[in-house]
This record gives structure tokens, C-alpha cells and sequence, in this order.
């Protein structure tokens, strides 16, 4: 039978707008709905208190306003935000830099055997799973109170990001020149070096800016538990009941994230835009 | 491990009965000697039983159809992947068996040129040139130009006067055109001074005209250097043009091994039927 004579005989039917879900795929969404609903219970949603809430945040911002703009109160906590961008910076640039060598071991078909790559990726998924501000404590136990312990956190928290995602980089880069240097006899490293990590550049370009905003975001929190930064001054304007202060600091954070952001956004363009 | 150098090859082609293989056939030293290769992935099987060799100067094309396996032998060659059987010699260096660095010290002595040129895209002409010299002379100071001693930076500079493109030897990789970038392939594969260069298909990602200009440099070069040449071309033209000797690669063998010189385009398209 030709398509025609096909086509003819069986008049062709729109196909349904939308697919009948199977039964295991039924069950699946209601399973994905109860744990929604289960988690909202665990994490004690109120809607009361949603809707009570409204005046009491009003109350906070009413004494919050306007903020302590004191130019002494200013300049104590604008040294102390250049402190926070310091402890973001200089531990961003330590664990980029460090992330690059435990990349490599990392990285699957690149210079270390299979079990090494495992152990360093579990290694590196250990760094992740514990908070930023866990890693503060730590350090503050370790080396004191104080932004060392800051940059220390800032750090090792930005080894296990970059560490996985340089490592992702550098397995997903065009294969093409490394074998075309592996051929002419270079050492794996040599290939690495000259072919492999100059692929990835971008991405580890991309990658580290979006660090250097994770680290300023973080560190302006590590101050909470001693570990320097302006978030000590957060924490003393809401236990002192100081809301204009601590209003001040919120918006002193807010510009200079934002701020950032933006620098990172324009600096990612910049360099990777005319550089790939 | 034999020593090549003293070997001679009588017949280029291993098969007597083919075509033409044994015209004619010059007494010289072997540089490439495959016996009994066979490859499969997964279990299907690429080719089977693929004999051959190839003498110091000579030029082979290898001819095919899309899966015959071509680029697989290349690879085999090279030791980039592993054989499932069969033995290949090269340059004195049993492939098979040889360890990391005696793989390393064979490649070496050859040079590869690839259907895209596979540059890094970032970094300056120069510096890839240079990289082409890293299996000499591995280590740091080779992974760019800046840090190359001033011989390798001439080498460098003089293969890139070979291909014609010395004035660009400054200007980033991604910024040359599809046949420039093919002449600084060929410019790397060269600075080293190998003994065998190896092309799979050098100008299948190159237009006709951008195609011949790369293939006249790419054998201009090769013959006045006396290097041995094995490339794949899926243009007849090409292989009959600048082969020797024609390796046909179909239904899982090499049915043809023959002289370029006795053989015609007809012939050699029915490999493709």
C-alpha cells in the first residue's frame, strides 16, 4: 500500500494535545506532591502566622527606618565591609588557584588513575556538603577567632566548588588538539597544559567569577560565628535591638552583592565574550 | 623490537597478487610495517586482518567509504588505540607492546595533521607551532612561546616560513582562516622533523580551492623533507594524485593495494559501491 492509498483509507487524526500518564507516572507525581506537602508540615508552615506576620514586619521596619547613617557609625562599618570584601577575595583567589591542581586529579582520562579521580571527587563532594559557615566554625576552633578563619572557610568552600565544576571543564573540552599533541609524543601533563586547560579557560573564567560571588555573599555572614566581616555587626544590631544599625548593614550588603554581581556579569562578557 | 633502519622492504604492498604492488618496487629501508591487523568495537568488527607496509619516502593513500575504518588504522598506527590482534612496527617500535615512553619517543618521529587542524584556539600561531616540538623536548619551557628557547622559537618560525605563514606567527589561532589554519597544522606536524606524517583527510573540512592549496604545500613539503606519508582522502583525485601506492580499505579487509600510478578513478570508486 502507498503512503496515498494509506493516507486515504485511514483518515489522519490530530494527535492529543496533551499524553495520558501512565499509572507508574501518576503515582510518581502524587508521591512528588505528598513530600511537598509532608515537608511544608515538617517545616512548621503556619498560615496564621503568615498572615499575622504583616504588622510585626512592619513594626521592624518602622524602627529600622530611617537607618543609622551616624558618619561614624559609617565609617566603623565600611571598614569593616572592606574587611569582608577581603576576606572574600583573597579566599577566592587561594581556593581558585588550589582548586586547578585537585581539578586534575579529579578529572576523569586526564592525568591520574580512575581511583585517584574517585577519591578526590568524594573528597571534593565532602567540601560541599558542609555549609560555609560549618567550615567558619571550624576554623575559629582551628586557627582563632577572626577573618583568617573567614578566608580559611571562604577557601575551602571555593575548592569544592570550582574543584568539581574545572574538573567537569576540563573532561567536557575539545579533545581535538590534545590528541593531535598526544600524537606528536607529549607527555600527558605537556597535553594538559597546552591543549586541555587553555580549552576549559572560559568555563574556569566563568566558573571563578561565580565564586567570587559566592565568597562575597558568604562572608558577609561568617562574622555571625567570629570569622571577621561585617556579619558581626549584624549580629550585634539585632541583639542590641539596634535595628537602624542593623538596617544599614543589610543595605551596605545589598549594594555591594549587587555591586558585584553586576562587576562579575560585565567581566564575564568582557573577558570570555572576546576571548572564546 | 627490530631495528627498521636495517630492514628493507622489497614489495611495498604485502600482498603480491594485488594489483601492480610489486612494479616497479624500489629495495629501500621500511618505516611502517602492519601484519594481521584486525580492530572491532563493541564487538562489530572494523576491519580484519589488515596487512601492509611502507618504505623510508614513500606516499600512501588510503581510500574508503565512511566506516571502513581508515581513521581507526590511523589511530592503531599511532598507538592512540589499542589493536584486538595483528602486529604493526613502526619506526623499529613493536606498537602492541610498548610502554608509555617508547610510545612517546616513536610519535615523536611523526607527525599528524588532522580533518580539522585542531589548534588551541587561544593561543598564538607561534605557540602552537612550538607545542609541535613537545614530544622532543617535553616540559614547561615548550608550552608556550614566550617561555621556548630561541632554536625552538626559530624552528617554529622557519616551519611557519615553509607553509607561508611566518607574518601571522603573532596573530591567536581562532583568528585564521579554515586553509590557514590547516597550513599551521601542517607546520606543527613538520617542526619536528619527522619521519612519518600522518594526514586523515586534511582538507574535508576545507573548501576545493583552500583544499588543493593545502595538499600542494602539505606534499611540496613532505617530498623535499623525504618524509614518508600515509593520509586518507576521500578525493580520488588527491589519492591518485599525490599516493604512490593506494590502500583500499572495504567490507571489512583491504581488497586493494596497489600503485597510483597503474590504477584508475574508476577502479578506485567502485571501492565506494
Amino acid at each position: 500500500m502507498t503512503d496515498a492509498s494509506h493516507s486515504m483509507s485511514h483518515p489522519r487524526r490530530l494527535p492529543a494535545r496533551y499524553e495520558r500518564p501512565s499509572a507508574l507516572a501518576f503515582l510518581g507525581y502524587a508521591a512528588g506532591v505528598a513530600l511537598i506537602l509532608w515537608s511544608f508540615a515538617g517545616a512548621g508552615f503556619s498560615l496564621e502566622k503568615v498572615i499575622s506576620s504583616p504588622p510585626r514586619f512592619a513594626d521592624f521596619l518602622d524602627r529600622a527606618f530611617p537607618p543609622n547613617l551616624d558618619p561614624k557609625v559609617l565609617s566603623r562599618l565600611g571598614w569593616k565591609m572592606l574587611e569582608t570584601l577581603q576576606i572574600a577575595f583573597a579566599g577566592a583567589a587561594a581556593g581558585v588557584i588550589l582548586a586547578v591542581p585537585v581539578a586534575l586529579l579529579a578529572a576523569r582520562g586526564l592525568i591520574a588513575p580512575n581511583w585517584v579521580n574517585q577519591v578526590v571527587r568524594t573528597g571534593l563532594g565532602f567540601i560541599r556538603a558542609v555549609p560555609d559557615i560549618a567550615w567558619a566554625l571550624v576554623f575559629v576552633v582551628a586557627v582563632g577567632l577572626g577573618p583568617f578563619a573567614g578566608m580559611l572557610a571562604i577557601a575551602i568552600d571555593t575548592i569544592g566548588f570550582c574543584g568539581r565544576f574545572f574538573a567537569d571543564d576540563m573532561e567536557a573540552a575539545d579533545k581535538g588538539p590534545s590528541e593531535s599533541l598526544t600524537a606528536t609524543g607529549a607527555r600527558k601533563l605537556d597535553v594538559v597544559a597546552c591543549a586541555t586547560i587553555p580549552a576549559a579557560m572560559p568555563a574556569f573564567i566563568s566558573t571563578s567569577l561565580f565564586a567570587t560571588e559566592k565568597a562575597v555573599r558568604s562572608s558577609t555572614i561568617l562574622g555571625l560565628v567570629g570569622a571577621g566581616g561585617i556579619g558581626i555587626e549584624l549580629k550585634v544590631g539585632f541583639d542590641l535591638f539596634d535595628y537602624p544599625t542593623a538596617m544599614t548593614v543589610i543595605l551596605m550588603i545589598a549594594v555591594v552583592v549587587i555591586s558585584i554581581e553586576y562587576l562579575s556579569g560585565w567581566a564575564r562578557t568582557k573577558i570570555i565574550g572576546e576571548q572564546r | 623490537m627490530t631495528n627498521s633502519g636495517l630492514e628493507t622492504l622489497v614489495v611495498p604492498g604485502a600482498q603480491p597478487d594485488r594489483a601492480g604492488a610489486d612494479v616497479f618496487a624500489p629495495v629501500l629501508p621500511v618505516d611502517l610495517r602492519v601484519t594481521g591487523l584486525t580492530k572491532s568495537f563493541s564487538g562489530t568488527p572494523i576491519f580484519k586482518d589488515v596487512s601492509f607496509g611502507l618504505s623510508r619516502g614513500e606516499a600512501v593513500a588510503i581510500v574508503g567509504a565512511n566506516g571502513t575504518g581508515k581513521s581507526t588504522l590511523l589511530r592503531c598506527l599511532m598507538g592512540l588505540i589499542p589493536a584486538d590482534a595483528g602486529v604493526i612496527d613502526v619506526l623499529g617500535t613493536d606498537v602492541g607492546s610498548a610502554r608509555s615512553a617508547q610510545l612517546r619517543s616513536m610519535r615523536a618521529q611523526m607527525g599528524l595533521v588532522s580533518q580539522k587542524h585542531n589548534l588551541v584556539p587561544r593561543l598564538s600561531v607561534l605557540s602552537n607551532v612550538v607545542q609541535g616540538l613537545l614530544g622532543q623536548k617535553p616540559g614547561p619551557r615548550h608550552w608556550s612561546q614566550s617561555f621556548a628557547p630561541a632554536a625552538s622559537r626559530q624552528a617554529a618560525l622557519d616551519a611557519l616560513e615553509k607553509v607561508g605563514l611566518a607574518h601571522l606567527a603573532e596573530r591567536r589561532a581562532d583568528r585564521l582562516s579554515g586553509g590557514q589554519s590547516q597550513r599551521v597544522a601542517i607546520a606543527r606536524a613538520l617542526v619536528g622533523k619527522p619521519k612519518i606524517l600522518i594526514a586523515d583527510e586534511p582538507t574535508a573540512s576545507l573548501d576545493p580551492a583552500a583544499g588543493e592549496d593545502v595538499m600542494d604545500v602539505f606534499f611540496d613539503l613532505a617530498r623535499r623533507e623525504g618524509v614518508t606519508v600515509i593520509f586518507i582522502s576521500h578525493n580520488i583525485d588527491h589519492a591518485l594524485r599525490y599516493g604512490d601506492r593506494v590502500l583500499g580499505l572495504a567490507n571489512g579487509g583491504m581488497p586493494l593495494d596497489a600503485r597510483a600510478d597503474g590504477l584508475s578513478a574508476e577502479k578506485l570508486r567502485g571501492l565506494y559501491d
